[in-house]
């Protein structure tokens, strides 16, 4: 019933779901990129913070070097911005006989999905690099030699943040070139 | 939920946990040992640990020192780092430190009821007592007649008064009856911290069902060995036994018929980890049982530092650094009485 019902006005989910505005989903698409990206950063950043804060009383040396940790979830936060904003240049205005058209409906999901992508990779990367970067603080508060090689694990994390970030950048310059809604 | 406390910890505990963990690192190592085994005289040891992290509270003292003063300084610096701790800590991580003190509370409230009972003066009991057991109304203890009373005037208001439960009665507290009340109010603590960790939950349920299993099982076999040959029933004792641990329940009823170290001895080798630990004494031979028990436990309290994200790190440093305050004892006495010899009978290295 649902596939024959696609485009046929009669009540059924898919048609309600087919009659919310392109224009929701891509907002609610870049409010997810920015906050959860957000949310994953901070959580990182307090993770690491705590235990960074509480291992320097008495190792004064580890405080420098281990700043790396928080500007590695800082940067998660970063990747967040610079998807949100180019998913924000990805929007049109389109006259209002063409918001249900198919390529104006592709192009909201396209941003929808977009922002869940580069959203959620952001979060469990936050979160992956605050928790190594703890372990990196406290294990350099014992052994400075350990330092590094912890911070090769961190380094494998935050790749994953930058996983998210290539693949809503591909998508969306495929898709919105070939379905951009002024087209 | 277990596997995820990564994620939360470290809104509350995160702070703590690091302080906790830069004072294990300050823990003297086998290197300071030997440096210490080998000193002549007591100042040799002020000298020595004043390199340490014992530096600031040994560096006033005037010689000539004695055991009990360095031993006093060491255990002042614990004191003050828990105090620290307790003071920063949000819960269930305060309930937890609280927790780990009021088995030296209940070794204070015996200390100074039996003393009492020796007419010994009350000002003098109340030095000897363990700092981290102290609460208010610690001194009027000694007016006690009876364990009724001693539980409706003094350790009502006291965290330990739960504990009293199972064992008020109207007789009158006489030495045998003492010791009773002392094992009865380590087991009902016992148990309490058993359940309060497992309400917890995760890493931490996990490391201190471990490390408090060890101890109520550890505990079991020192009242067995203790009370062979003395006038305890065989249900007295079983009574004392706690009900958790690798023990409970088949290991406690053999126990509870021993008659002398050997089936002890026979008791526990049924059990792997146990094993390892009677293995290493000779037949007949129960001195080196509390070394090889020490050795045990520092070993299983080394591990829990393994991990990260839970409370057993702060059970595990309070232990180490009482353990560590046992070995300086040791030492400065073994020095003071030229008994150098017999140094390394008794000192357990943690690293």
């Amino acid at each position: 019933m649902a596939g024959t019902s696609m485009v046929a006005y009669s009540s059924s989910w898919s048609t309600a779901l087919l009659k919310i505005s392109p224009y929701t989903f891509s907002a609610i698409g870049i409010a997810i990129a920015i906050g959860v990206s957000v949310l994953g950063a901070a959580w990182g950043i307090y993770i690491t913070g705590s235990s960074l804060i509480g291992a320097a009383i008495k190792a004064p040396r580890i405080t420098s070097k281990n700043l790396i940790s928080v500007i590695f979830c800082e940067a998660v936060a970063i990747y967040g911005v610079i998807v949100a904003i180019i998913l924000q240049t990805k929007l049109e205005s389109v006259p209002s006989s063409q918001i249900y058209a198919a390529e104006s409906l592709r192009a909201g999901y396209a941003i929808f999905a977009s922002g869940i992508i580069v959203g959620f990779a952001n979060l469990v990367c936050g979160l992956c690099v605050g928790i190594i970067g703890s372990s990196c603080a406290l294990s350099d508060a014992q052994n400075s030699s350990l330092f590094v090689k912890i911070l090769v694990i961190e380094i494998f994390g935050s790749a994953l943040g930058l996983f998210g970030v290539i693949v809503v950048t591909m998508y969306v310059e495929t898709c919105l070139e070939l379905f951009s809604p002024e087209s | 939920m277990y596997g995820f406390e990564a994620m939360t910890f470290n809104i509350h505990g995160g702070y703590l946990e690091a302080i906790v963990r830069g004072h294990r690192a300050g823990l003297l190592t086998a290197a300071d040992y030997n440096n210490l085994c080998q000193c002549e005289t007591l100042d040799d040891i002020k000298m020595h640990l004043s390199a340490t992290e014992y530096g600031p509270y040994l560096q006033n003292e005037p010689s000539p020192l004695h055991t009990t003063t360095i031993v006093e300084k060491c255990t002042l610096k614990l004191v003050d780092e828990y105090k620290h701790m307790l003071c920063q800590a949000t819960e269930p991580l305060s309930t937890f430190l609280e927790y780990i003190t009021y088995g030296h509370m209940i070794d204070n409230v015996v200390l100074i009821v039996t003393g009492t009972l020796h007419e010994r003066d009350v000002q003098e009991l109340l030095e000897k007592c363990h700092p981290l057991g102290m609460f208010d109304s610690i001194a009027t203890l000694a007016v006690a007649q009876n364990m009724r009373e001693l539980y409706r005037l003094f350790l009502v208001d006291t965290p330990l008064a739960p504990y009293f439960s199972e064992c008020i009665t109207s007789e009158d507290l006489d030495d045998m009856n003492i010791e009773i009340m002392r094992n009865t109010l380590y087991k009902a603590y016992l148990e309490d911290f058993y359940k309060f960790c497992q309400k917890l939950g995760g890493a931490t349920a996990e490391i201190m069902s471990d490390l408090l299993a060890f101890e109520a099982d550890r505990r079991a076999v020192n009242i067995t060995i203790n009370s062979i040959g003395t006038e305890l029933t065989r249900d007295d004792r079983r009574k004392l036994y706690s009900n958790f641990g690798l023990l409970y329940p088949y290991g406690h009823e053999e126990l509870a018929v021993c008659e002398d170290i050997d089936q002890v001895r026979g008791a526990m080798e049924k059990y792997p980890p146990y094993q390892s630990i009677f293995s290493k004494l000779s037949y007949g031979e129960s001195q080196m049982l509390d070394k090889a028990f020490y050795e045990e436990e520092v070993k299983r309290l080394c591990l829990a530092f393994e991990q990260q994200f839970h409370y057993g790190v702060f059970f595990a440093y309070m232990r180490l650094r009482e353990q560590e305050i046992r070995n300086l004892m040791w030492i400065s006495e073994c020095v003071a009485q030229n008994q150098k010899s017999r140094v390394h009978d008794s000192v357990v290295f943690i690293f």
